[in-house]
């Protein structure tokens, strides 16, 4: 199977790995996937508490080239967003940016989930309630 | 010069040796006709070409020409065997007993042999991969008709203790059948010594052409027959119809011969280069040696590195580099390799695995390239991987809940 220059982009040159100080109340860490499923990906986000708006993401993943590539993807695309704004990224949206097959969509959820898990996350440690998202697709 | 890609997958395939093509070709034009003939110089030529192979197979393995049928490969050797032993003795049993780390060829046909009402016992392998004696003989019942147990596995190279496994076999009066694809042409295989009853192989793994193989029969002590199970002429001693293709039996023949002539020499100059390869790759932090590090074809070497994904790991080199992993990203079950789990591996280290598979026209050049690309490539993923920095941080990853998808 051949990758998509986007995704072999993003695998060999990618953006935003590292780790942010997650015992900041305005840091959320998504810890998501599994060792045994073959990914896990970490994305943290920091939020400028002044104005709600995301002002650095960092990724951590283990996993495929696209599982690497959509957090990588991710994390660009959260930067600069408000939280509200965040929440809207779809799973389906990094499929079309970096066309993904359909056996690597699970990458793309797998992202999306994390989104959600790190923006949960900065959530409740500022005492919000933690929303509820619809299902996301079984993979 | 090292020219790219690399080729380090010869247990899925290897290239034909060009002397080996060169044997072929005059059988696709000028000698085309069908050894079945047996009325005209065409049909002669053919069937003098497809003797002349069957001796050269039959002599790599030790065995009599006549006990050669030809076969399009070891899937269809291993189905022949398996499902031919299985109605020819029906009334002497209905139970085969295989082990759980065997190629899909073996396992899906036992399979099939079950919904047909007979019944199968799969066999654990011991933690290095081998099959365990005492639980091999403790598993024959008077039903039993078959063993079907491999000469060396195709992912980790492993070689069975095939002349104990026969020993207990012939002890029992069961037949003894094992798909010895990774091991002819590699290791000295002998049918008599080895004590086997019947054999798959195939040419394309022993740089020969693919659509083409062989299942061995044995003749004398004891005499064994297989069902066909394709009808039709007649061919192969009535055991497998279909016309034979020359072109790719006569290169078998010729990939045999070569094998035979330089197995000692090439076996000595690849293991060298495998040796290098595996002691340098272990040399990395938390990498794992699969299978065990003795009984193992001189060619093979199967490694785990730890918090990093096989198929992420591929995609740093592939482009230079044709390797496999364990991993199983690009399959939709998301399953690592059912040959490292039976090991006991855990999922993690499936999913973390390469096979090398080096060859005939594999240098060191190659493998010093590989092992530096490797290393990096590790290394380079490991610095993006949570796990590990949460092995570096020293978490336990097993106190984590991870949400499994």
């Amino acid at each position: 199977m051949a990758y998509s220059e986007k995704v072999i982009d993003h695998y060999q040159n990618p953006k935003n790995v590292g780790t942010l100080d997650k015992s900041k109340a305005n840091v959320g860490t998504g810890l998501v996937g599994a060792p045994e499923c073959g990914d896990v990906m970490r994305l943290q986000i920091e939020v400028d508490e002044a104005t709600g708006v995301i002002k650095d993401a960092k990724f951590k993943t283990f996993g495929c080239g696209s599982a690497i590539a959509s957090s990588s993807l991710a994390t660009e695309w959260l930067k600069g967003k408000s939280i509200e704004e965040a929440i809207t990224i779809d799973n389906m949206t990094i499929v079309e940016e970096l066309n993904l097959p359909p056996v690597k969509i699970h990458c793309s959820v797998l992202a999306e989930d994390a989104i959600k898990a790190a923006i949960n996350d900065y959530r409740q440690k500022n005492g919000l309630d933690i929303l509820k998202f619809d299902e996301s697709i079984v993979h | 010069m090292l020219n790219f890609p690399i080729y380090l997958d010869h247990n899925a395939t290897t290239p034909c040796d060009p002397r080996v093509v060169d044997a072929m070709i005059p059988y696709f034009t000028n000698n085309f006709g069908n050894a079945a003939s047996r009325n005209h110089p065409f049909g002669w030529q053919a069937e003098e070409a497809v003797d002349y192979a069957r001796e050269q197979v039959a002599k790599l393995i030790g065995a009599d020409p006549k006990e050669i049928i030809f076969t399009s490969g070891a899937t269809e050797g291993d189905n022949l065997a398996i499902k031919g032993v299985f109605e020819m003795y029906a009334s002497k049993g209905n139970h085969i007993i295989t082990c759980n780390i065997e190629h899909k060829a073996v396992l899906d046909t036992c399979k099939h042999i079950e919904k047909e009402g007979g019944e199968v016992t799969y066999l654990k392998v011991k933690e290095n991969g081998l099959v365990d004696l005492a639980e091999l003989e403790a598993a024959i019942k008077p039903t039993t008709i078959l063993i079907a147990i491999m000469y060396a596995n195709n992912e980790i190279g492993t070689i069975n203790p095939i002349k104990e496994i026969s020993a207990i076999a012939r002890k029992h009066g069961v037949l003894l059948f094992s798909d010895a694809v990774q091991a002819v042409g590699k290791i000295p295989v002998d049918v008599n010594k080895d004590g086997i009853d019947l054999m798959a192989f195939t040419a394309h793994k022993m740089y020969g052409p693919k659509g083409v193989g062989a299942l061995y029969v044995r003749r004398k002590n004891p005499r064994v027959k297989v069902t066909a199970q394709m009808d039709g002429g007649g061919h192969e001693r009535g055991m497998r119809s279909g016309t034979l293709n020359v072109p790719g039996i006569v290169g078998f023949g010729k990939a045999c011969e070569i094998c035979m002539n330089e197995m000692e020499e090439e076996t000595k100059r690849v293991s060298k280069l495998r040796d290098k390869l595996q002691t340098e790759l272990l040399k990395v932090e938390e990498s794992y040696l699969n299978g065990d590090k003795e009984h193992k074809l001189p060619h093979v070497t199967n490694i785990s590195f730890k918090y990093v994904e096989g198929e992420g790991l591929l995609m740093g080199f592939n482009k230079n580099i044709a390797l496999s992993s364990g991993s199983a990203c690009t399959s939709a079950s998301l399953e690592p390799s059912y040959v490292l789990k039976a090991l006991g591996l855990g999922d993690d280290l499936a999913h973390s695995s390469l096979r090398f598979g080096l060859g005939r026209f594999t240098t060191e050049e190659q493998i010093d390239y590989t092992v530096e690309q490797v290393t990096n490539t590790v290394n380079k993923l490991r610095e993006m991987s949570p796990l590990w920095e949460m092995y570096k941080e020293g978490i336990d990853m097993n106190s984590i809940e991870w949400a499994h998808h």
